[in-house]
């Protein structure tokens, strides 16, 4: 097998990796490539939508899943289907969405693997109805770094499953995935959506939504201040009965950003004039429309290479969730520190998280979450740094697949379970043979016994 | 008319793969061959799962011609059985060892030549009646640049894709007569398998869109074909140098 020097990013390009890759094109050939010799760990990558450093290895070894991607075994009965971890959400929804299947809960891109949705136990709009992508895993394929290949669920294996859901990569190779596509009865949904006018509305709004919607979302204006602080759209959206004449399954059209916007394109003014004008678009009755399933799911994905408008420096994105009785003080302090820094935020996402998943390493807390972007600017990082620190103040945590600043001690606090994945680890990868730079920034694996 | 059938040879490789599922996109129904059973059937169930088309696999050795009367049998049937739509060739094997292990082990030069030309040859002369009786169809051949001109690099695997070329040439003439279109594809840098790691590429193109010109040609009934495009100037060019200045490169 052939390894190729190349410079590897996370979706957010703030963090680059220059690794020796492979790119295996058939199962046995993984397997096989696992055996070898890493003086600085291997890992796998998908299609690099994790924003930080999490698909990262720099100065080491990364296999490349893209090719590892055939779908094995589809019942239409139930629903249920095998795959190969480099199947994206894409294909599944080009395959399945005619036949009135589609997976049962998504990221916000359709661009992401599988085997990336399991290994980040990735979370949609449906949080609280449907848990996490990991709730839906009935077995997993794992070649582990000793380069042998086991089979875990819930029932077997099922300490090296926990670890695995949500597990960021670090116990082993993803080969194949076993879970249920959700049966639709079109491909399109209802969409209704309300402005909200502050804060506390809208908290109060996602509550009725999570316990009434199959879907909600919240879109925030990160720049408003004062009064109108945490004004946004509130987006519920129900699975249409039937799909409108004349649209069906088809795919969204999609475009390209052909080149990188100069840094100066997105400044506080240009941003903040998107959101009014965000914010603005819904009438102040709201409204409702029905829109293809995808164009809901992924606004962002009709515009390929969005990343690029944020230039060369590239951007961060932060995630936290916190639980519901600290959200009211926390979102306010939140939202204040952004405002303070003045750091221009596109739309910022808040929605409502059902439970935990089932992973040790699993983002999703009962809560609620908060996203935004920022692009990479002198002080954003002491900025990140500070909306860390009110998340551990209420008791939250921070999405390891969109950071890229948290330091181990605060990560170590967020994750109650890290001491069990640890375990894992220590007896699957004694020799630490699965590194990441997100492994060595957080020290995940912890001092050597 | 029910839908085309396209057989695949050398279903495993990064083309024929992209092929399979843009020709079942397209609603054709697939079969696949090659030597890699295990690889074929994960093949074919990704074929058959995302595109709900009929799908078979057939085991098949280039070089061991001895079996492809069998092989063409057992093709024909599984073509008729999926109905009275025509039968398309897309030829996706070869074996391109590195030169200097050619060098080092001359026997490999013969199972070069068996893989890439004879056994291309024998299967193909085996189905050309079958593609005449039917008056109508396509077969797409990957040839290669390599074939263009004999190179240091690579000159038995080369010689053996010029003799494909020539055959192609003469099938397409005999073929022709019978409303077959028989296409020659020659392909610059394709990102495969083959080409991952290997210094000094440019532009280097998607098995899939190399896969879906594949199908255009074929419809369109091209005749022969450099894909990415531009590959027919740099080849013309390569083709012009005078031999007593080509000896002395080593391109």
């Amino acid at each position: 097998m052939t390894w190729k020097t190349m410079t590897l990013t996370g979706w957010g390009r703030t963090r680059r990796a220059e690794v020796a890759a492979c790119r295996p094109e058939r199962a046995p050939a993984a397997v096989r490539l696992l055996q070898g010799r890493f003086d600085r760990g291997i890992l796998a990558y998908g299609l690099g939508r994790s924003y930080g450093d999490a698909p990262l290895n720099d100065g080491g070894h990364v296999l490349l899943t893209e090719r590892l991607n055939r779908m094995v075994s589809f019942d239409p009965d139930d629903g249920t289907l095998v795959c190969e971890a480099g199947v994206t959400f894409d294909d599944l929804f080009a395959a399945f969405l005619p036949r009135g299947f589609m997976p049962p809960t998504s990221p916000g891109t359709s661009f992401a693997t599988v085997g990336g949705a399991v290994a980040n136990d990735v979370h949609g709009k449906n949080h609280d109805r449907v848990g996490s992508f990991g709730d839906h895993v009935l077995w997993l394929d794992l070649v582990l770094p000793s380069g042998e290949q086991v089979r875990v669920s819930p029932t077997e294996r099922p300490d090296l499953f926990a670890a695995t859901i949500g597990g960021v990569g670090l116990t082993g190779v993803i080969l194949h995935v076993c879970f249920r596509l959700r049966r639709v009865a079109s491909a399109s949904v209802e969409v209704r959506e309300r402005r909200m006018p502050d804060l506390d509305g809208f908290m109060a709004g996602l509550a009725e939504a999570r316990e009434t919607a199959g879907y909600s979302v919240g879109w925030i204006d990160g720049m408003a201040r004062g009064a109108a602080m945490g004004r946004g759209i509130l987006e519920t959206a129900e699975t249409a009965p039937t799909d409108p004449a004349g649209t069906a399954a088809k795919a969204p059209r999609k475009r390209a950003v052909p080149v990188d916007l100069p840094g100066f394109a997105l400044n506080p003014f240009s941003i903040n004039l998107f959101n009014q004008a965000y914010y603005r678009r819904v009438p102040a009755a709201g409204r409702t429309r029905t829109l293809p399933v995808r164009q809901f799911l992924y606004p962002l994905d009709a515009i390929h290479d969005w990343n690029r408008i944020y230039g060369k420096r590239g951007f961060y994105q932060f995630q936290n969730v916190v639980p519901d009785a600290e959200a009211p003080a926390a979102l306010r302090k939140l939202l204040e520190a952004i405002s303070d820094a003045r750091a221009g935020s596109f739309l910022a996402v808040l929605k409502t998280l059902g439970g935990e998943g089932r992973g040790h390493l699993s983002f999703p807390m009962r809560g609620y979450t908060l996203a935004l972007d920022f692009p990479r600017r002198d002080g954003v990082e002491d900025l990140l740094a500070r909306l860390a620190a009110i998340t551990l103040d209420h008791g939250g945590r921070v999405y390891l697949a969109k950071d890229a600043v948290l330091d181990p001690a605060g990560f170590a606090r967020m994750y109650p379970r890290l001491g069990e994945f640890r375990q894992v680890l220590d007896s699957i990868d004694p020799d630490r043979r699965i590194q990441s730079d997100l492994s060595r920034r957080l020290d995940i694996r912890g001092a050597v016994a | 008319m029910s839908a085309p059938t396209w057989l695949v040879l050398g279903a495993s490789s990064s083309i024929a793969r992209a092929f399979a599922l843009e020709a079942a996109a397209q609603g054709c129904n697939v079969i696949l061959a090659g030597r890699d059973r295990d690889d074929l059937d994960h093949g074919a169930s990704d074929v058959r799962i995302r595109h709900n088309v009929a799908v078979a696999v057939v085991d098949f050795d280039a070089e061991v011609v001895d079996t492809h009367d069998a092989f063409v049998g057992e093709v024909t049937g599984l073509s008729t059985g999926f109905g009275t739509g025509p039968l398309n060739v897309f030829l996706a094997f070869g074996l391109m060892p590195d030169q200097s292990a050619i060098d080092g082990d001359p026997d490999q030069a013969q199972r070069t030549i068996m893989a890439t030309y004879a056994g291309a040859v024998s299967v193909l002369h085996r189905l050309a009646p079958i593609l005449e009786k039917q008056g109508s169809g396509h077969v797409v051949a990957l040839g290669s640049v390599a074939g263009d001109r004999g190179r240091i690099k690579n000159y038995v695997y080369g010689s053996a894709k010029a003799g494909l070329h020539a055959y192609l040439q003469g099938l397409r003439n005999r073929l022709f007569r019978s409303g077959v279109t028989v296409t020659t594809v020659k392909p610059g840098f394709i990102d495969t398998t083959m080409t991952w790691g290997m210094p000094g590429l440019f532009l280097v193109a998607s098995p899939q869109a190399c896969a879906r010109a594949c199908l255009r040609y074929a419809a369109k009934g091209a005749e022969v074909r450099y894909f990415p495009a531009f590959w027919w100037i740099i080849m013309t060019i390569i083709r012009s140098i005078p031999e007593p200045i080509f000896k002395r490169l080593s391109i």
